[in-house]
């Protein structure tokens, strides 16, 4: 059974969905608190949404500095998973474990709407499991999820195939309308939507599952 | 004019024979630390003087109420081993003043009564209520409060589901942000805020004390906005008085008590809200029977030089109070030391002493060093209890016949109803798109719609299918043409809005705001409201479990119009399939069920409508309360739609209840969710249109047949109103209108409202 550990940090509030998500696809996932500075046995981490350290200073800044982040950056490093939700995504950026950044929404006021995405590229661990430009439905829910970086990284991102999910209706005004992004080797992703709220017709979409399933499937051990 | 200074009772908000029952409590004079708590705990605020004995009339038993009101919250049994609990509260003064911290540290507070439970906070909802928009401070208010519940509520991890929005000139210089908050625990887990077990300790978790919210019970939520333009006069010199939120800090404060409760770390635990610390310890040595010493030394401090008064009454957010055993102690400061919770042992539960009658007393002592001096010395009870009840004097207005007689019903002229038809229309989305609505995966109906649906589900509770609706409802109109009837009215609409989402109604709790209670027309209003809601709760079955009273809603002498908020919980069976909700489809049927008529002196009345109150009419009469004939229609449509949650097959394919704005807009409505037509039959008259009384639902079938049939076996009238289709709504000869403008002036009306302004 695939081993996926949830980060908590002060001011998660998405580690039980993420947790959820992941069992009721058959993973075995536990927690894993911010102050543990080793990560063993895992065959992926999640960093949920949510407001670490009270997203004070700046979303992801503080949460950088967590002794779990070094573990972190080593177990990518190595070749391990990393998934990276929202507030996750921030973290990952502001640990250089992702590039660019996310500022703030173009309306100046939180969003919590459903959004359409379409598959940009299926070579990252995310979205492994899906077809290139199919279309989900996944929701978003964030003030700081506006994905930036300079004209260097971007052109980096295209050239290596690094934008792995787009809006089709750009609803914050990310550049070029990017949701997620990858690192070069595509086993770290981050993206501003929340996958684990899409998981059953019943709340509105099950399009999540494609996603959290492909970052099931066939781990990339990090041993 | 000079004069004396005021004597100090007067100056904390006390009366002249308020200080002499201090006196005959104590025996002796109130020194003034003693005054102090006094004044913040005999509050209209926190003692509910003017109102209890009216609230006393609630009916507020059933066999599923686990706890009623009086407690911090009311707790019912759902079934499958979970308990719900649920509170509303207002925090209107604050956010007038301070909208952002306000509406923010509303929402922190009433958290903190739900916890306080042993519940984890699964659920806000927020009714507002502002001045028209037409005016650049109510821009100010009305962003100000949505971005302090939006920052505070999402940042903290508590899922915003829905409540309501109104604009009223009433509330132009006193906005009301009610705030209801419902959790769920396992029931075996429910705990109550009682110190017990004398030389057990009283440990302070959360943020330190400061200067914030001093006297904010007595100051700002037991007095009116005096001055003769509103809010405004007194802004700075209040300002001190609203407290500051931190939700950082509330999150770690819900997840270390949950994780205290969880495993078995405390006796009681008791939130600091309203009047802070001597609230907190005085309540639960009250509730306990027990004497409690604090050290006003051993509270952690903001900043420098504080007066054991400020110290025992600082509303300052974020705080709980536990009481837990000594040998509990290492093992609470290290679960708090993980969560990064201040915790400090402030005070001792110590025993009883007996009075000069021989009686037990439990005595609050405030001291300089556990063994230092004694700075004050009270009954708990006194404070926490037994301050002085009001019958204030009641008079219905004078002027009262001369509103009702000025009924637009029967003199308005028509206009054309396209157009009235569109006035009516606003989607509240721009507000409710700024709140995380989904948190903890249980969101099935999120904001917008009649009521809010979620799976019963959460962390450390057993598993279940059920789920529970919630809705907020307040109808500010009618209750100022008839308090009791309108009240009545306004709960049998909110059973009406859990009824579309397949709910069964099982408890109400009410926000009552009102005016200043020292006017006999406000007492009169209060009376009145207590009454209507007593006959809609017995007709309708249901129990009142707990409920806040907000008096002093004034600016400039003026009181708002009577506004009693309720909020009602249902509990949905079986939830496996969401409920149909109001897209429905071409070629089915759209009906009419319930009555199509009010009972009472006309058949569509117009008194109290937003189609009337639009055009500057606010008299009129209203419909008549007919509970057996709402219960049948209301059960009916509870038990279609539940079919449909249950995963059963079923004909029903869209409902929604009328509700503000009338027919008209209950269809017009529905046209909007996805953009298809209907051709709807004659009505009989204009004022069918938009005429507003509860017991109406628009629905759709695909086989009216079996549907009417159905309804006819339950007693309950069905009137077939048209056929669905096309991209034109049409009623009758009376409206024509593209679907798309009806759905574009719809979604954009608040926008423009806000953004027109100069």
């Amino acid at each position: 059974m695939t081993k996926i550990g949830v980060v908590i940090f002060p001011g998660s509030n998405c580690e039980y969905d993420a947790l959820t998500a992941m069992t009721s696809l058959g993973a075995d996932a536990d927690f894993i608190w911010h102050s543990t500075d080793t990560i063993e046995g895992y065959d992926g981490i999640i960093l949920p949404g949510g407001f670490a350290h009270g997203d004070y200073l700046r979303p992801g800044a503080l949460a950088r500095f967590s002794p779990v982040m070094s573990a972190i950056a080593q177990f990518a490093k190595a070749g391990g998973a990393v998934l990276g939700i929202c507030n996750g995504f921030q973290v990952l950026t502001e640990a250089g474990l992702l590039p660019g950044a996310l500022q703030k929404n173009r309306g100046l006021t939180f969003l919590c709407q459903p959004t359409t995405l379409i598959v940009a590229s299926t070579r990252s661990v995310l979205t492994r499991a899906a077809s290139k430009d199919q279309e989900l439905s996944i929701p978003i829910n964030h003030f700081s999820g506006a994905y930036t970086c300079d004209d260097a990284t971007y052109e980096q991102l295209i050239e290596n195939d690094q934008v792995v999910l787009r809006y089709k209706e750009n609803p914050n005004g990310s550049r070029d309308d990017i949701a997620g992004v990858s690192n070069v080797e595509g086993n770290v992703v981050g993206l501003m939507p929340h996958p684990e709220r899409a998981m059953s017709t019943l709340l509105g979409s099950a399009d999540g599952r494609i996603l959290l399933e492909g970052f099931l499937r066939a781990p990339v051990s990090a041993s | 004019m000079n004069s004396a200074p005021e004597p100090l009772h007067r100056a904390l908000g006390l009366t002249d024979s308020e200080l002499d029952d201090i006196r005959t409590v104590l025996r002796r004079d109130p020194n003034p630390l003693e005054l102090a708590l006094y004044g913040v705990m005999w509050s209209e605020h926190c003692s509910y003087k003017s109102s209890r004995i009216h609230l006393k009339r609630l009916p507020t038993t059933a066999a599923h109420v686990l706890v009623g009101p009086g407690e911090n919250a009311g707790v019912i049994d759902a079934g499958d081993g979970i308990a719900v609990a649920i509170r509303i509260e207002s925090h209107n003064h604050p956010s007038a003043i301070e909208p952002y911290q306000g509406a923010a540290t509303g929402v922190g507070g009433i958290l903190r009564d739900v916890f306080t439970m042993g519940a984890r906070p699964l659920a806000v909802m927020d009714p507002l209520f502002f001045g028209e928009l037409d005016d650049a401070r109510q821009r100010w208010l009305v962003e100000g409060v949505v971005s302090g519940i939006s920052g505070y509520g999402n940042s903290v991890g508590v899922p915003t589901i829905g409540g309501e929005l109104t604009f009223d000139k009433c509330y132009a210089s006193n906005p009301l942000v009610n705030v209801l908050c419902a959790g769920a625990l396992p029931t075996e887990r429910l705990v109550l805020g009682v110190a017990s077990g004398v030389g057990n300790l009283a440990v302070l978790l959360g943020s330190s004390t400061g200067r914030d919210g001093i006297g904010g019970v007595s100051v700002l939520a037991s007095a009116g906005f005096a001055g003769e333009d509103g809010a405004q006069s007194l802004d700075d010199a209040k300002r001190p008085s609203v407290q500051v939120g931190d939700p950082y800090e509330e999150k770690r404060l819900i997840e270390a008590c949950l994780e205290l409760l969880d495993r078995g770390l405390v006796v009681g635990i008791q939130d600091l809200g309203g009047a802070g610390l001597v609230c907190a310890t005085s309540e639960t040595a009250a509730r306990g029977g027990v004497g409690m010493d604090v050290d006003v030394n051993a509270v952690p401090l903001r900043e420098e030089g504080m007066q054991p008064y400020e110290i025992m009454t600082s509303e300052s957010q974020e705080r709980m109070l536990a009481i837990i055993t000594p040998e509990n102690w290492p093992a609470v400061a290290t679960l708090c030391a993980k969560w990064e919770v201040r915790a400090s042992i402030v005070g001792h539960v110590v025993e009883p002493q007996l009075d000069a009658h021989g009686r037990s007393v439990g005595m609050l002592r405030v001291r300089d060093g556990f063994d230092g001096e004694i700075l004050a010395e009270v009954p708990a009870a006194s404070l926490a209890d037994e301050a002085p009840l009001y019958d204030r004097p009641r008079a219905r207005p004078a002027s009262l016949d001369a509103v009702l007689d000025d009924d637009p019903t029967y003199d308005e002229p028509q206009g054309v109803a396209s157009d009235d038809l569109l006035a009516l229309l606003m989607d509240p989305a721009w507000v409710y798109r700024q709140y995380d609505s989904q948190l903890f995966l249980n969101t099935v109906v999120g904001p917008g719609r009649d009521a809010a649906l979620l799976r019963l589900a959460g962390p450390g509770l057993p598993a279940s299918e059920r789920g529970i609706a919630i809705s907020t409802d307040s109808n500010p109109r009618w209750c100022a043409l008839d308090p009791r009837v309108g009240i009545a009215l306004t709960i049998a609409e909110s059973v009406a809005n859990l009824a579309c989402v397949g709910a069964s109604a099982k408890a109400v709790v009410n926000c009552l705001n009102f005016g200043n209670p020292e006017h006999p027309e406000v007492m009169w209003q209060l009376s009145e409201t207590v009454d209507g809601m007593s006959e809609a709760c017995l007709a309708l079955g249901l129990p009142v479990i707990g409920g806040n009273v907000s008096l002093y809603n004034e600016s400039g002498g003026s009181d708002i119009d009577p506004t009693p908020v309720v909020g009602l919980l249902g509990v949905v069976q079986s939830l496996v399939a969401p409920p149909p909700g109001w897209a429905w489809r071409e070629g089915d049927t759209m009906v009419l069920v319930g009555v199509r008529t009010a009972r009472g002196a006309s058949p569509f009345p117009l008194g109290g409508t937003r189609w009337a109150t639009n055009r500057g009419r606010r008299g009129g009469r209203i419909a008549e309360f007919d509970g057996p004939s709402l219960r049948a229609t209301f059960d009916f449509v509870a038990g279609e739609v539940a079919a449909v949650c249950a995963g059963a097959p079923s004909d029903v394919t869209a409902v929604h209840d009328v509700g503000g704005g009338g027919l008209a807009t209950a269809i017009a409505e529905m046209a909007a969710s996805n953009g298809v037509g209907a051709s709807v039959i004659e009505l009989t008259s204009h004022a069918e249109l938009f005429s507003e009384f509860p017991g109406r639902f628009v629905m759709a079938t695909n086989d009216v047949e079996s549907f009417t049939t159905r309804a006819a076996a339950a007693g309950v009238d069905v009137v077939e109103l048209g056929v669905i289709g096309g991209s034109q709504l049409t009623i009758g000869s009376m409206i024509e209108l593209p679907v798309e403008r009806i759905a574009s002036r719809r979604s954009s009306a608040l926008e423009d409202a806000l953004a027109s302004l100069d």
